[in-house]
């Protein structure tokens, strides 16, 4: 099995590619745009940026600490740095340079990774980023992106051009289905509803989005109905969509490609818990390290599949337990009965 | 340099020595040794070298000084107010909540200074980049980076070395405050440099080295860093004295990281001739 049977045969594109192409667009426009990268700029697909603006790409060689004070010291002299990795390396080897150079100096340079996450497969755990979201998200002044297709991230990159803070966007080897986005401009710090529903929330990020809303098509079969919400941003979350989510539904399911600790899940549970207790049931990569193989089995064995999504949203809703939350009116009668059926 | 511009400049950093000793005294903490030793380089840049407009400090044009060694901030704030930068009294609040002066240089905070540092290793890559930027806008103004010796153990210094040298950043001067001493004792016992300039070199830097306490030979070593028609980057290692100006503190690894007290400030105002600004705390 491939991520294309995986994401249902939909068609994919490369956020990568995508990041590539509308930083060249940009760039033809605004000449105060740099890029930079450490020695995988094949990989991040900014050599193509290098390739077309020869004197405006500056590779630092696999030296990714020395990369983000260059972009800082770019950006103190008035550019507008794009710096690029892989995510392991852009925010775990880098993460005091950007700590110290980017967010306590406040400057507007954009880390935007590629190989984020375990869809890396085969390179194995070394090379698995898991951690991004928390490392970053800790880190005060910056903003957290983790787009869900290729259309996100082209938004994200456009909209970053006129912030003046840092900015993390995590990306990905592989390719993401096109969610083919609704009308609503992406907007950073605006969760979107997908799907609307009642009977649970699932809030998801990144390639977790499509599986999301597959396993609410899985859940629909069974006569249940979940609102599916693309937290693209993780920072600053938005709260309003999260504690309306959750007091609308009363159930609230995360789902991540990021370690269960410190990402999506982590930031759902910091605003339910001081907002709207809710009961909260985090999915994403259980805290351990991954091994070599492909994408897809490495997703089965953390069991971020659309399947064992609609199974977890399944089983709790089944449990029925929502202690806390004031739940809207809804009828109980036909979703017992589903869930009868269905167990 | 001509004797009475050399008279002006080491007024001037006895000046600064003075106000260094007093504010890190107030703070009651500090690393008094590291600034002692980095005056004369400072007092040279921003009271002879460098163009810079103290009424408009956001000047594109004007030259950047980046201390990569940020723990000697008392130094560049003593230099920044003389120039008046900021009001000599700010001084008095260094590392106070009500001031604006933090432990080690803030780019947000501080008049004047051009970034945050003082995690050690990251100024050099930050001029570097600045440097590239002004190269990009046609700008030619200099960025000057001071780094510690012992600072240079750290690995981003030799990134950031090679990159400076990968891009021939003719536009940095790269100083080295060699005082020889660290936290923990001689950089050479705790891990050794040596030989330094042959590291520069071997990076791809021109390197000259000089005595760091003296206004000609930093002079001429900046003249001729600048003059050079061959680019790539300049790195002068300035040979210094931790502590320098006061005899009880220099070349003590101990006066790193600690204020003096009001008993030391009186004996170094004894021996410098300069005066207690500061009330003394009962």
């Amino acid at each position: 099995m491939g991520l294309s049977d995986l994401c249902a045969g939909k068609k994919r594109t490369g956020l990568r590619d995508v990041y590539a192409e509308t930083l060249i667009e940009l760039a033809e426009t605004n000449d105060d745009i740099v890029v930079l990268d450490a020695d995988l700029s094949q990989s991040t697909r900014t050599a193509r940026f290098g390739a077309k603006f020869p004197d405006r790409f500056f590779n630092m060689g696999i030296s990714e600490q020395d990369m983000i004070g260059t972009a800082a010291g770019l950006a103190l002299a008035g550019k507008v740095p794009f710096a690029s990795t892989f995510a392991i390396f852009e925010a775990g080897r880098a993460w005091e340079q950007i700590r110290l150079a980017l967010c306590l100096s406040q400057l507007p340079v954009k880390l935007v990774s590629s190989h984020g996450g375990i869809t890396v497969g085969e390179d194995g755990p070394t090379h698995h980023c898991t951690e991004d979201a928390a490392l970053m998200r800790v880190l005060p002044n910056m903003t957290v992106v983790f787009p869900a297709d290729a259309c996100e991230m082209r938004g994200v990159i456009v909209e970053s051009m006129s912030m003046s803070g840092p900015l993390y966007v995590r990306g990905s080897r592989e390719k993401f289905p096109d969610l083919n986005c609704p009308d609503t401009k992406f907007q950073i710090g605006k969760a979107r509803v997908l799907r609307d529903g009642s009977d649970i929330a699932i809030i998801a990020c990144g390639l977790m989005v499509d599986f999301s809303l597959q396993a609410a098509e899985m859940l629909k079969q069974e006569g249940l109905e979940a609102r599916i919400i693309n937290m693209s941003t993780l920072k600053p979350i938005d709260q309003e969509a999260t504690v309306a989510a959750a007091r609308e539904t009363g159930l609230v399911l995360t789902v991540e490609e990021h370690s269960i600790i410190g990402g999506l899940g982590s930031a759902v549970c910091e605003v339910l818990s001081e907002h709207c207790p809710t009961t909260v049931k985090r999915m994403g990569v259980p805290d351990q390290f991954c091994a070599s193989g492909t994408p897809c089995e490495l997703l089965e064995m953390c069991g971020l599949t659309p399947k064992n999504i609609r199974k977890t949203a399944f089983e709790m809703l089944s449990g029925g337990r929502r202690p806390f939350a004031t739940r809207k009116a809804r009828s109980p009668s036909s979703k017992e009965e589903a869930l009868s059926h269905n167990i | 340099m001509i004797k009475a511009e050399e008279k002006r400049l080491s007024d001037l950093a006895l000046k600064a020595r003075i106000l260094i000793l007093n504010m890190l005294a107030r703070a009651g903490s500090g690393h008094t040794g590291g600034s002692l030793s980095v005056v004369e380089i400072l007092t040279y840049l921003y009271f002879h070298k460098m163009r810079h407009k103290v009424e408009d400090p956001a000047w594109p044009d004007r030259d950047r000084l980046i201390l990569s060694k940020g723990h000697a901030a008392p130094a560049l704030y003593a230099a920044l107010s003389m120039c008046g930068y900021f009001p000599r009294s700010e001084l008095f609040k260094l590392r106070r909540l009500a001031g604006s002066l933090q432990g080690h240089p803030d780019v947000r905070r501080t008049t004047g200074v051009e970034a945050t540092t003082g995690s050690l290793g990251q100024g050099l890559s930050i001029a570097n980049g600045i440097a590239l930027g002004l190269r990009l806008s046609g700008n030619s103004s200099r960025v000057y980076a001071i780094l510690g010796d012992g600072e240079l153990q750290e690995g981003q210094v030799w990134e950031a070395a090679m990159s400076a040298s990968h891009y021939r950043l003719r536009n940095v001067v790269a100083f080295v405050d060699a005082n020889g001493l660290q936290i923990d004792g001689r950089v050479e016992d705790v891990m050794g440099l040596e030989p330094l300039t042959d590291k520069w070199k071997a990076f791809g830097w021109n390197v000259q080295e000089i005595d760091g306490h003296d206004f000609g030979q930093l002079d001429e070593a900046v003249q001729r860093a600048e003059n050079r028609r061959d680019g790539g980057p300049n790195a002068i290692v300035a040979r210094t004295t931790k502590g320098k100006g006061v005899s009880f503190m220099e070349g003590k690894a101990s006066y790193h990281g600690v204020a003096p007290t009001m008993d030391e400030l009186r004996r170094a105002m004894d021996e410098l001739g300069g005066e207690i600004l500061i009330e003394v705390k009962s």
